[in-house]
């Protein structure tokens, strides 16, 4: 190849930019899609604010259940006091689902030992907040929890 | 910042003499030498398939219940989804053709003689597989088109005497196409098949590293005559950048097709309803089913099927064995260029009857 001279190779080095650019644009288009592709499309939070969670009579006194509230665990604990207490499962330490312990009166977490009270608070243990808590109201058999608006 | 590792290597793994063969590797020179990229091409939408596969496979569920609703999902909630689908499917169809071009490019150049006869017969096997893999593929979103395909496909197998019903038992997972047959497929798709694809194509692209690229008898005469006109490119890097060049144009228009004319996904399949009417296979098919189609149903005391069945396990078992029918000599030679003439003639003409055929 003939000596390219003083000006050739800033030519050069223009050309490299602008392919080398070009090339690395157009790679980034192709990822851009897979990228976005991994992330999961978010799921609306099917079955509203409110759920039947219970019929009455079917839950004993000092007894619990687990009952879905869109796509997540509720728990409806009826207290020996004869009331009833909903609240959301999902421990608020690492996500294991709660249960009611009868002899203790509270809610406890199985996984790590977490103890929450019947209000949801978080009294003993690693969970770091309380549970959500939620309304629980009957309307004739039924059972109904719904999500505390925001007054 | 690039030398310091490659030193790194070359101390430790003696980098230089592993890579020395892709330095020395030539690409003979001559008009045909565009046939040389397919196989190249064949390999990249092979990379293709295997990454949006695995993408794929992050949200597809293989059973009856909700395979269909699972790949409607990607198309129509995931972000791209469609794209990547569509991209899936044009590769995989896009592959089929650049792996049949390859084959009769490299039986028209001749370029299974001896030594190169296993590389012919190791990527005939690929080209087998790769069929599977479109058969098996084809089950998966779970329509109508590919279940009664399937039905049909392994219905076909059926007929193959002695082992026929036991080989559709067996890719059926039973007696008739259900769920069973669809959780089999998907395990075919996505495990076994990529397996014995995986070390097959290692062994195929070893075979071809160790012999060179062949140049075409013609061309070889001509350089053994004035070997002043011999004409070669180095395989690293001249070639091998021609052939990135031609990665990139492929990804270019596989992706244009993809956006251009997405893949539809058709109505969820129902084991009772009735076949539509004009069902046919995938083109890639279409020549056996078009060769099935126009056998009589009684040929003497055969069964047409059975008949068309046996001549194409024997056509396929000859095909695969042309290397060794290719001896020297003029004979071998003339035998096997008709052979092939004919054989890409009635594959181009009978899925071309297939196509236009009610």
């Amino acid at each position: 190849m003939p000596d390219p001279g003083p000006v050739q190779p800033s030519r050069r080095h223009f050309a490299q930019w602008i392919l080398g650019g070009g090339f690395l644009a157009s790679v980034v288009s192709f990822l851009y899609p897979v990228l976005r592709y991994l992330v999961p499309p978010m799921l609306p939070d099917l079955g509203g604010d409110e759920v039947v969670a219970a019929r009455a009579g079917e839950l004993k006194a000092n007894t619990f259940k687990i009952f879905r509230f869109g796509s997540r665990a509720g728990i409806l604990v009826h207290t020996g006091q004869g009331e009833y207490r909903a609240m959301s499962a999902t421990c608020t330490h690492l996500s294991c689902t709660v249960q009611y312990r009868g002899d203790l009166g509270q809610i406890w977490c199985a996984c790590h030992n977490g103890m929450y009270d019947l209000n949801g608070r978080n009294i003993s243990g690693p969970p770091p907040r309380p549970l959500e808590a939620y309304q629980v109201h009957t309307r004739g058999e039924e059972i109904v929890v719904s999500r505390k608006r925001e007054a | 910042m690039f030398k310091l590792i490659r030193n790194w290597l070359d101390e430790r793994f003696g980098w230089d003499e592993l890579m020395a063969p892709l330095r020395h590797k030539k690409v003979p020179l001559h008009k045909f030498s565009a046939w040389y990229f397919l196989g190249g091409i064949t390999l990249f939408l092979f990379g293709i398939q295997v990454v949006t596969g695995i993408l794929l496979l992050l949200y597809y569920r293989p059973s009856a219940n909700e395979a269909f609703e699972s790949v409607q999902y990607v198309t129509t909630r995931v972000q791209f989804g469609w794209l990547i689908r569509s991209i899936h499917s044009w590769s995989a169809n896009l592959m089929i053709f650049t792996a049949f071009a390859h084959m009769f490019s490299v039986a028209f150049l001749r370029a299974y003689r001896k030594p190169r006869e296993l590389t012919w017969v190791s990527g005939m096997l690929l080209l087998f597989l790769v069929l599977g893999f479109g058969f098996s593929g084809y089950l998966l979103p779970w329509n109508t088109l590919a279940f009664f395909a399937t039905k049909v496909g392994t219905e076909i197998t059926g007929q193959v005497p002695l082992i026929g019903r036991h080989m559709l038992v067996f890719l059926r997972g039973g007696e008739e196409v259900t769920g069973a047959t669809l959780t089999r497929f998907f395990g075919f798709h996505v495990a076994l098949l990529p397996g014995i694809t995986t070390a097959l194509l290692l062994l195929h692209i070893a075979l071809i590293q160790r012999f060179g690229m062949s140049a075409p008898p013609s061309v070889e005469a001509a350089w053994a005559a004035d070997p002043t006109k011999k004409r070669e490119m180095s395989f690293f890097p001249n070639f091998l950048l021609r052939e990135l060049m031609a990665w990139y144009i492929a990804l270019g228009v596989l992706g244009a097709l993809a956006a251009i004319s997405p893949w539809g996904l058709g109505a969820k399949a129902d084991p009772f309803a009735v076949a539509p009417a004009g069902i046919k296979p995938e083109w890639y098919f279409l020549f056996m089913f078009q060769t099935l189609k126009m056998i009589p149903a009684k040929v003497w005391v055969i069964d047409g099927e059975v008949l068309g069945v046996l001549i194409f396990g024997l056509a396929g078992l000859l095909w695969l064995l042309l290397p060794f029918f290719d001896r020297e000599g003029r004979r071998g030679a003339r035998w096997a260029l008709g052979a092939t003439i004919f054989a890409t003639a009635y594959v181009v003409a009978m899925t071309v009857y297939g196509h236009v055929a009610k």
